[in-house]
């Protein structure tokens, strides 16, 4: 179902493996795709970002998860991203798109920079509504700065219309935003969250 | 062995390697994964009980908690997201205290469901939890436990694969039989062994 994960392993020759887990940035049905942010001294994402050439072969398990997901229910979807995570949110408004679903869905998306957007092209056909939290691009009359509850109340759909947030991000992205939600009158059960990185 | 990666290196560390358990990796961090928002619960209503069924057996407020003896503990993380921690600490209550609080420490067989704030839940054997195994944990590395990771208080149970050491912990509902709570009925494994990689249902 998209808005799962697959497991990456990696082998070196003496048989050192290492593992992570990525979101599938495809639509179910689509060859696998994954997205990988290349952090900093990491031991596999520069593997997978600067080495891997096409014709690789990589040993992928899953999919995992099944909480984080849409199943295709018909209730209006909020999608809240930060930064990377974007990659799950676009599995599930790809696989909408596919299956010609009416589902509502509205997306949020917060980056620092416009140099730092995902999927740009695509995300418009979504009607993605972004903020910038660090420069926005000139002229920009959307939003800016971190996602508020002044924002939500803007942009979210209504508590009363029954609507299931997916929020995905850094941890703190993610705590702020699950809140502000819950503050606004979506019950805890209603907001999924998937947060990358540490805290 | 399974087929090599071209160009892969990897990073070894041997001092830790034998601390690590198959498939995880060390990280200084304290990533937070829960599958909702946190919750907050205020500590003049927070209590903590062993119940059978509809029965409450035992119940403590937080002050009573707070006069139970405690541990200081040292304990490894193993996450089945696949990252590990060594050495964190922790201050708790020995569920092994709670049970001889509540004049149940002769049960022994069975199992339990603990249950949390915000509605999350996992099962355990109740053995797992005795022997000095796991606490109710209230501190983290000498400070109150923060909300996004359990606080006020959390299951801490270091053996098995962090998911079974549930956040915002109040509950443990003792069980004659084995029954999957969240995240095991979403496939995760009902025993989890991070030494066995029994990350899923059929590992």
């Amino acid at each position: 179902m998209p808005g799962q994960r697959v497991d990456v392993r990696l082998t070196a020759e003496d048989g050192y493996t290492a593992s992570r887990e990525y979101s599938i940035a495809s639509a179910p049905g689509e060859p696998l795709e994954i997205t990988v942010q290349r952090i900093e001294g990491g031991e596999v994402s520069p593997y997978l970002t600067e080495e891997v050439r096409p014709g690789d072969q990589l040993e992928v398990r899953g999919p995992a998860g099944g909480f984080f997901v849409w199943d295709g229910a018909p209730d209006p979807m909020f999608l809240v991203a930060g930064g990377s995570g974007i990659v799950p949110l676009r599995s599930i408004l790809r696989h909408r798109s596919r299956i010609g679903s009416q589902t509502p869905a509205r997306l949020l998306y917060s980056v620092r920079t416009t140099a730092d957007i995902i999927y740009r092209d695509e995300l418009e056909k979504y009607g993605v509504r972004y903020t910038f939290t660090r420069q926005r691009p000139d002229g920009w009359t959307g939003y800016s700065g971190r996602v508020t509850p002044a924002m939500l109340a803007d942009i979210a759909w209504p508590a009363g219309a029954n609507p299931v947030a997916y929020v995905c991000g850094p941890t703190s992205f993610v705590e702020t935003v699950a809140s502000e939600l819950t503050a606004i009158g979506y019950p805890p059960q209603r907001v999924r969250t998937e947060r990358f990185g540490g805290a | 062995m399974s087929p090599v990666t071209r160009g892969f290196r990897g990073r070894r560390n041997p001092e830790s390697a034998s601390r690590t358990p198959p498939g995880q990796y060390l990280t200084k961090d304290f990533p937070v994964l829960s599958a909702g928002p946190t919750p907050v619960t205020r500590l003049e209503k927070w209590t903590f009980s062993v119940t059978r069924g509809d029965a409450t057996l035992r119940s403590w407020t937080w002050s009573d908690l707070r006069e139970l003896p405690y541990d200081d503990v040292t304990v490894d993380i193993h996450c089945v997201t696949r990252w590990s921690k060594l050495d964190t600490r922790w201050r708790g209550v020995s569920i092994d205290t709670f049970l001889r609080d509540a004049d149940l420490e002769d049960t022994v067989s069975g199992y339990v469901m603990a249950h949390s704030d915000g509605g999350y839940t996992t099962n355990l054997p109740l053995k797992d939890l005795t022997g000095g195994k796991a606490w109710v944990a209230y501190e983290y590395g000498g400070q109150p436990l923060a909300a996004e990771h359990g606080g006020p208080a959390r299951l801490l149970v270091p053996h098995l694969y962090f998911w079974k050491s549930a956040k915002w912990v109040r509950r443990l509902d003792l069980m004659k039989v084995d029954e999957p709570g969240f995240w095991e009925n979403y496939g995760y494994h009902m025993y989890g062994d991070p030494w066995r990689e029994q990350r899923y249902d059929g590992d």
